[in-house]
């Protein structure tokens, strides 16, 4: 700790207090994420939103918790679904909780739509980046309300939008080639289930912040719910897996 | 500056009458120790309607006569009963528009509380929050007491039962089993010691407090009311619940239906 006399001769002398940060230093803010999620995958679909989302928390590289829930429902008809810092995220869900407090409160028995909380959850995220504090997460917002599927997406500087189908993180890189592909309107829940699938054992063959444990979730007219997590199917026995030094002079690379 | 003169003897209103004085603000005492405004605001509150809480066997049940004095109204408005939070609600009898700022504060308590600790706010605590705050109202010489009493009804999550209190103008709170406020309030606690409160389900307190005021409300009883309620028990899973329409009036008619009855048992007894 500066004495406050230290720190008064440092804000004088504009000198570093070797004891530390000292008044006089500029504020600082989340620069960088600490604990995070990698990939949220969402598309839409016949009966509604799909969404998966694996269970890791990252500490940088390390995988330091494997069982957390990344996709959480709120208000009756919505699924949110978070990459990046997985505290940021729990302060989000902080603030859905009281959004579903103050929809009670009311008691009107009506609950936000999937579009009102996503635009919320925009206008949040804006707001932090515009105080330089970011909150260090994309979102991705789905539900199903008034027979109308819904899915949308902020950034962590707010930047949002709808759309069919959607990919967060290294999912952007991984997944969305495979869902611009392979998706079409109107899926079925299984043809749905089978692409999301694909998409997470891309993610989870090439992604090196994934592990094999993951939650799916969906909101269709029945409303939002999230399965316990699953592992889905892999295939180790390619040749380039198997041996995959073989005949190249990568490095052990593939 | 209150208008006072000292007479050599005593403090007087500048027309000489004695006494007078001590009731133009709440920041001093009468000479017999009492606040009188405070007692004006209690005497605001026995001009408004009935408000009547059961601690019942599975659970608690709040229910407010909201006196109607437009048949232009819409039923709905003017809500007496309101949720603070998913496990607590507060009703109050009184001026409506002193409830406003209440029933804001006690929402604010119960959300920092879930904030700041991770778990809902104590019924205990929330009741003495909001007994602090009216107690702040009845200090200040630029304030006024609010004109309200308050049942607040909330969930224990540690003894996993509902409770209920009572906070008055003064800003002093208990706990009860039964608790009534509002015009016509002894003769409410009257009809509610006669109840055994321990069998009584809250289901049926609901009607048994429609038919305790449709009893004690003789006088105006061409007055129209709505009967308001909130209930925490076992079937709404101990969160607080606005009682649905449909039970508020069938339990209204049947509490009418009650006392019109007795009412024509009277009047043969008379004939």
């Amino acid at each position: 700790m500066a004495t406050v006399s230290q720190t008064l001769a440092c804000a004088a002398s504009g000198a570093d207090v070797s004891a530390g940060r000292s008044a006089a230093d500029p504020h600082k803010h989340t620069t960088s994420p600490i604990v995070t999620g990698t990939s949220v995958v969402a598309l839409k679909y016949k009966d509604g939103v799909m969404m998966a989302a694996d269970t890791l928390g990252s500490y940088g590289s390390l995988s330091r918790f494997t069982d957390l829930r990344r996709i959480v429902t709120t208000g009756g008809y919505t699924l949110v679904g978070a990459d990046g810092d997985y505290s940021d995220f729990q302060y989000v869900q902080d603030i859905l909780k009281e959004l579903e407090v103050e929809d009670a409160c009311v008691a009107d028995g009506i609950t936000h739509s999937p579009k009102e909380i996503w635009c919320c959850m925009a206008r949040i995220l804006y707001h932090r980046r515009s105080k330089m504090n970011p909150l260090w997460n994309n979102l991705v917002i789905a539900g199903f309300h008034e027979g109308e599927a819904f899915l949308g997406t902020t950034d962590k500087i707010g930047t949002s939008y709808e759309c069919d189908f959607v990919a967060t993180g290294m999912g952007l890189h991984m997944a969305m080639p495979i869902l611009r592909r392979h998706w079409k309107p109107n899926m079925s829940e299984s043809e749905a289930r089978e692409l999301l699938e694909s998409c997470m054992r891309t993610l989870f063959y090439r992604d090196c912040r994934t592990i094999n444990k993951i939650t799916f979730a969906s909101a269709t007219k029945k409303g939002p719910s999230v399965d316990e997590p699953v592992e889905v199917s892999t295939e180790w026995s390619y040749q380039s897996f198997v041996d995959p030094k073989a005949g190249s002079d990568t490095g052990g690379s593939w | 500056m209150l208008p006072v003169e000292w007479s050599g003897e005593e403090w007087t209103g500048l027309d000489g009458a004695p006494g007078i004085v001590y009731d133009l603000g709440c920041n001093i005492y009468s000479p017999d120790g009492r606040v009188f405004q405070i007692e004006y605001a209690a005497k605001a509150v026995e001009n408004s309607g009935a408000l009547i809480g059961l601690k019942c066997k599975d659970g608690v049940i709040i229910g407010a006569e909201k006196l109607m004095p437009s048949r232009l109204l819409m039923e709905s408005s003017g809500r007496r009963v309101h949720p603070v939070g998913m496990h607590a609600g507060i009703a109050f009898t009184g001026y409506a528009a002193d409830g406003r700022p209440v029933v804001n504060a006690a929402r604010q308590e119960v959300e920092n509380y879930h904030d700041y600790y991770g778990v809902d706010m104590p019924p205990h605590t929330l009741a003495e929050r909001l007994g602090h705050y009216f107690h702040a109202y009845t200090t200040y010489g630029g304030y006024r007491p609010f004109g309200l009493t308050t049942m607040v009804t909330s969930f224990d999550e540690v003894t996993q039962e509902p409770f209920l209190h009572m906070i008055d103008p003064s800003g002093t709170q208990f706990r009860f089993h039964g608790a009534a406020a509002g015009k016509s309030k002894q003769a409410a606690k009257t009809e509610i010691e006669k109840l055994n409160l321990k069998a009584l389900t809250c289901a049926e307190a609901l009607k048994r407090i429609s038919l305790i005021i449709h009893t004690i409300r003789e006088e105006e009883k061409d007055k129209p009311f709505v009967l308001e309620a909130g209930w925490i028990t076992a079937d709404t899973d101990w969160k607080f619940q606005l009682v649905p329409k449909n039970l508020r009036d069938e339990a209204f008619e049947w509490g009418k239906a009650e006392f019109d009855k007795m009412d024509d048992d009277d009047d043969d007894d008379e004939d």
